[in-house]
């Protein structure tokens, strides 16, 4: 019996999506095997809320040097739950990102905007036991890439998460409300279906916006579900 | 009421200080590495190596690699992670950005038989930029040929694809080492699963 259900791929990308170029000499061009979801598959690996330090799932502070970093602070909520709506909690949520001038800290972006020497952008933090997180972050800018003349990437904000177990591993991104460059982007478009696009896209949040601080940003995940076992009925 | 699952997208250029930072030398600590096994963990201690081929066979230097695998009792690990264990970790993490050659390397033990039979094997997670979405493999190795025969999924396989499968093992100097490399497109494509 599989523990997982199967990967919804009407609401992924295919691997080969000839607009966002590099996919062309990148993505597997036969088609996946059918595996048996056995064991192996039900398992993989957990991580203790003692992996995570203080400043971790903070990147207005965790990156400081001698100030705070420039840009628009932001908090951003979500809950991560299965697609049958069940909370998953103590998943691990890695994040990375640019800073408010659009550029990375890692060493091959090239862009020619300013490093910020307050903020690294990258950390992590952990789902409780509702299956919320949180973190706060400034505001990533807008930067240009190779894919096309005059390509530029929307903002957003890179996500990593275990969930459960090994076969419901998930890398995104996340996008912001609004951003025209959301409906020129290869990457965000190479997801055909309009509505699981939507999805990746957070929502401003007067509610989840802190007074006089950060503003509000909501970013639910759902991963795929499981099947229910006799336990669980 | 049924939620949509969340599309994935790709990892891009730029994960290193996020996902892989002492490996690539950023200030950031890391919940996994390059060893999936520390020294004092039991069984056979290997070294499993490859590169990562693009569809012009050129060695792909953004590449992230992910293992799971049981350890060499064939029992997946259930405590925490922890990348300060010297023991059996279970998970290893490795960018292809930094070797000469852009490989990976993982140290390791060689897993056991897991409780639902079949040979010995590692799972592996491919992610880069250019991918939108990750792709699922497994390595099984070349000294477990009795074995491969009665492997469900190996079994299941295309027999002229399942070589794509199997790392060679090699003795050197400083101890065993498996070599897997990954060809993304090509006559040698690597199969991968619909996990």
């Amino acid at each position: 019996m599989p523990t997982f259900k199967p990967r919804d791929w009407g609401s992924h990308a295919p691997y080969i999506a000839p607009d966002y170029k590099s996919t062309v000499l990148r993505g597997p061009t036969r088609p996946l095997l059918p595996i048996t979801s056995g064991l192996t598959e039900g398992t993989g690996p957990v991580f203790a809320r003692a992996a995570i330090r203080n400043l971790d799932w903070d990147l207005t502070q965790n990156g400081r040097v001698n100030g705070d970093p420039i840009g628009e602070r932001m908090v951003v909520h979500g809950r991560v739950m299965d697609c049958d709506g069940r909370p998953q909690p103590h998943i691990l949520v890695e994040i990375w990102q640019a800073n408010a001038a659009g550029r990375y800290v890692h060493k091959v972006d090239q862009h020619n905007a300013p490093l910020d020497p307050n903020f690294r952008g990258s950390g992590r933090c952990m789902t409780d036991e509702n299956g919320h997180y949180r973190f706060y972050t400034i505001k990533p800018g807008a930067y240009p890439w190779g894919n096309h003349f005059n390509a530029w990437r929307p903002n957003h904000i890179h996500l990593s998460l275990f969930g459960p177990g090994f076969a419901t591993r998930l890398v995104t991104q996340m996008y912001f409300p609004g951003d025209p460059l959301l409906e020129l982007d290869p990457i965000f478009l190479g997801t055909p279906d309009a509505a699981a696009r939507d999805r990746l896209i957070s929502r401003f949040s007067i509610d989840k916006t802190e007074e006089g601080f950060a503003l509000g940003y909501e970013f639910d995940i759902v991963l795929r579900g499981r099947f229910a076992t006799p336990m669980e009925d | 009421m049924r939620y949509g699952e969340t599309p994935s997208q790709t990892v891009g250029p730029y994960f290193a200080y996020g996902l892989t930072a002492g490996q690539y030398g950023y200030d950031f600590t890391d919940i996994a590495n390059g060893v999936i096994a520390g020294p004092a963990a039991k069984g056979e201690h290997i070294r499993i190596t490859g590169q990562v081929f693009d569809g012009n066979n050129v060695p792909v230097n953004d590449a992230m690699i992910e293992i799971w695998q049981a350890d060499a009792n064939g029992h997946y690990a259930k405590d925490p992670v922890d990348v300060t264990s010297d023991g059996f970790r279970g998970l290893g993490r490795y960018g292809t950005g930094t070797d000469p050659q852009n490989r990976f390397v993982f140290d390791t033990v060689k897993p056991g038989v897991v409780a639902d039979g079949g040979a010995p094997f590692v799972n592996v997670i491919v992610f880069m930029r250019g991918m939108l979405v990750h792709a699922f493999s497994r390595i099984y190795f070349s000294d477990d040929h009795a074995l491969h025969g009665v492997d469900a999924v190996l079994q299941s396989v295309p027999a002229d694809r399942r070589k794509t499968l199997i790392a060679e093992r090699t003795e050197t100097p400083t101890g065993i080492e498996y070599r897997f490399d990954i060809h993304m497109q090509g006559d040698r494509e690597t199969v991968f699963f619909d996990v």
